[in-house]
């Protein structure tokens, strides 16, 4: 073997360069060897030539490390957060693609659907000044598209958008096909909360997806015509008369408030829904019409169905905007009870008490309260009371330049937000806005109840005053006199008893 | 919102319902156009609506040197014929606070009266004498106004510099926000006089930038959860007033469009703390 040619024969030399060896060796920690770093460090000086340097030669050292720990750095820093923006895409181009991956045919898409034609709702509501953009009313009519395919619908509509302060609402009013709504309607007595739950489990799926960001479809279900009466008997709606406060957006949030809410978001948003309508749905007169035979045979409940009118040829636009006897309600008025159709409550509360068998206490129970009614089915608008000397109707015609062929508009001052308009045969309800009413001067909280009396004041509660030493004194006195009298009637009992004994 | 913009920032902001007909569209485009030439603003914003129950305002504003003072602001009830509103002094204001209730009629010339009687003299001599208010909606129209661009005027931050002559310009540089940025209250200035700015210590003074933060942060307002704030459709930032119902405001991150406008009845969400 060739020895190399650069062997040290010095003994310096060979130890000079075994030290190097020693500082080229890298640390496990850091990957860095002291020969490097030491290079590093006085190219440093060299470059920048401090004033005594020997000072401050520390801190470049560690300076130099500093620099070299940056880059590792680095890659723990950027995991760059998935926009909402790119989220909200992912989940919005399911919309787009058609349902069933297969090819339809022709024939089968004619089939006749219960999706409404939003694009010329869209339209005239431009016309009308309200409305969403036109790119978010596709985005609505797609979903309510997927809706209409994923349940059994027998009609659909879009109600309107409720604000929120985090996110908004999107509200579809539906109406389930004949079998289900007989299923639906079996248990009248739990009223609305439970429809409310079956909706919401429904719409399960999309809710969690689409919850909380904004255009998209968190649809709540309105249950079928049929329902609304059976509300809850103790009136969720009764409590929203005295609330005001806004959605949050999040269907579990508590609704906080006084006097208290029983339930949470999603009751309080179906109760306001419910409200809405019954105020502000409204259609042209003589577009719907009594069912002839019920009119007849229930001469003492109100008339709560109705249908179209096929003989309906169209109110004139300008007599429409001229005159709010043209416009009739089509949603039962709600009681203050909360309810459409009238409970009596007493009368449950007497079979209840029957029951268990509690004689007295049904004596106590108040007179037959007069039942309450509301205005019919199909009351002219021009009825509507006034609020704060404010109209509750405003009508006007679309357009002033071109009267021909405007459409006639009316907005409610009682509900802001809500919307209807009426051309020919056609007419539509909207409603965008909070969800509150117009409440004419502030809103004052009702004041608490009074705080509860205080115990009723009797000897055993009322304070009585501390005895004085000479009183105490005294009764001791006493007490002992009356113990001494006893030992010395027991001592003569006793010796009584000795004498008998003695014998 | 600038009008020259307008066919296209008026679709972001419809979020909260209420838009304008393509008829007022056209109009508008046509009439602000003769109006900034004749009172020679340098640009002119579409202010927004104000409803009433028998007709509704449209209220436009011109812009001169400085944007935030010099500012007219005039109405129209068909979107072609603009009227100037009277100037707000401190005085009109008290009076239509005290006289003006309900809502807007839509006829500039209603009076809304206020009946007070007041006693003149003490003792015997006390005189009952009838006195009575009058406020046209003219001037309740333009107290309203002025209200709300006093309390709820929206503009990002950086959009707006003050020049060294204390004239507030635009800012032809602002980029627009990041996405991160624009979720954040505290990047939103009030376009108005500052209130706040003033009160505070020298540690809190020392952050800020005196060209450009020089109006008061949305984030410092009371009550807290005044407002609204959400990303919209393809990431639009939209805030929305709690107090002002109706007010919105948008923003299009990374581009520097952005405007306010406000479409609703003219009353002052007076429920507020009750509602949060």
């Amino acid at each position: 073997m060739e020895q190399p040619e650069d062997v040290p024969h010095n003994p310096t030399e060979q130890a000079a360069i075994c030290f190097k060896a020693f500082m080229l060796k890298n640390s496990p920690k850091s990957n860095l060897n002291l020969y490097d770093h030491l290079v590093r460090v006085l190219c440093k000086v060299m470059d920048e030539r401090p004033e005594n340097a020997v000072d401050i030669i520390e801190d470049m050292s560690l300076e130099v490390k500093r620099a070299g720990m940056r880059d590792k750095q680095s890659t723990l820093r950027d995991t760059p957060p998935v926009p909402a923006v790119q989220v909200l895409a992912e989940q919005q181009k399911t919309l787009f693609t058609r349902g069933g991956g297969d090819e339809v045919e022709p024939e089968e898409e004619l089939v006749e659907t219960p999706l409404p034609n939003l694009a010329e709702q869209s339209f005239f509501l431009e016309q009308a000044g309200v409305g969403l953009a036109r790119e978010e009313m596709q985005r609505v009519h797609l979903a309510l598209k997927q809706l209409v395919d994923s349940q059994p619908l027998q009609s659909c509509r879009f109600w309107g958008k409720i604000l929120g302060t985090r996110a908004n609402y999107l509200v579809a009013e539906v109406d389930f096909r004949e079998g289900e709504e007989e299923e639906e309607d079996s248990p009248q007595e739990e009223g609305a909360d439970e429809e409310e739950k079956e909706g919401g489990s429904k719409d399960d799926d999309e809710e969690e997806a689409e919850e909380a960001i904004d255009p998209l479809p968190e649809s709540t279900y309105k249950p079928p015509p049929a329902v609304p009466k059976e509300e809850n008997r103790t009136g969720v709606n009764k409590f929203t008369y005295f609330i005001r406060r806004f959605f949050t957006g999040d269907l579990d949030a508590p609704v906080v408030s006084y006097p208290p809410f029983p339930g949470n978001e999603t009751t309080y948003l179906r109760a306001q829904v419910a409200r809405i309508s019954a105020g502000t749905q409204v259609s042209p007169l003589g577009f719907y019409q009594f069912g002839e035979e019920e009119g007849e045979e229930e001469e003492e409940t109100a008339r709560d169905s109705f249908e179209e009118n096929p003989e309906f040829e169209g109110v004139p636009v300008p007599e429409m905007v001229e005159s709010l006897a043209n416009w009739v309600h089509h949603v039962q008025h709600i009681l203050q009870q909360g309810r459409c159709v009238w409970v009596n409550l007493a009368e449950k509360a007497d079979e209840d008490l029957e029951e268990e068998g509690d004689e007295e206490e049904k004596e106590e129970e108040p007179d037959e309260p007069e039942p309450e009614v509301g205005p019919p089915l199909l009351t002219p608008l021009s009825e509507d009371a006034e609020i704060d000397n404010t109209p509750p109707w405003s009508a006007k015609m679309s357009s002033a330049l071109i009267p021909q062929f405007a459409i006639a508009v009316l907005r409610s001052n009682l509900w802001p937000g809500a919307y209807a308009y009426a051309t020919g045969k056609k007419f539509e309800n909207i409603y965008i806005g909070w969800g509150m009413k117009f409440s004419g001067d502030g809103y004052t909280p009702p004041v608490p109840p009074a705080p509860q009396r205080e115990y009723p004041s009797g000897e055993e509660i009322t304070e009585a005053l501390d005895p004085s030493l000479e009183e105490e004194q005294a009764l001791q006195a006493a007490l002992e006199e009356r113990r001494a009298a006893e030992e010395e009637a027991e001592e003569l009992e006793g010796e009584e008893e000795e004498e008998e004994d003695d014998y | 919102m600038d009008s020259n913009t307008l066919y296209y920032s008026l679709e972001l902001v419809s979020g909260n319902g209420l838009r304008l007909s393509c008829e007022q569209k056209a109009a508008l485009q046509t009439s602000l156009v003769i109006l900034q030439r004749n009172y020679r603003f340098s640009r002119v914003l579409f202010w927004g609506k104000i409803l009433g129950v028998k007709g509704d305002y449209f209220i436009a504003q011109g812009a001169t040197e400085d944007e935030l003072r010099a500012k007219k602001t005039l109405y129209s009830l068909n979107c072609i014929d603009w009227h100037l509103l009277p100037l707000p002094t401190p005085v009109l204001l008290a009076e239509v606070s005290a006289v003006a209730k309900g809502r807007f009629v839509g006829d500039p010339s209603f009076e809304y009266e206020l009946t007070e009687t007041r006693q003149q003299g003490e003792g015997d001599e006390a005189v009952k004498e009838e006195f009575t208010m009058k406020v046209t909606e003219e001037k309740r129209l333009a107290a309203t106004v002025f209200n709300i661009e006093r309390d709820v005027a929206v503009v990002p931050r950086g959009a707006f510099i003050r020049t060294p002559h204390d004239t507030v310009q635009v800012n032809r540089s602002f980029q627009g926000l990041s996405t991160l940025e624009a979720g954040n209250l505290s990047n939103y200035l009030h376009f108005t006089e500052p209130q706040h700015l003033k009160k505070k210590s020298i540690m809190e003074m020392a952050d800020l930038d005196p060209s450009i933060d020089f109006l008061d942060p949305l984030s410092e307002d009371i009550p807290k959860e005044s407002w609204s704030l959400q990303m919209e459709g393809s990431s639009v930032c939209v805030l929305r007033s709690l107090l002002w119902l109706g007010l919105t405001f948008f923003h299009v991150p990374f581009t520097p469009q952005h405007g306010y406008i406000y479409m609703g009845d003219g009353l002052k969400n007076l429920d507020l703390p009750f509602m949060l």
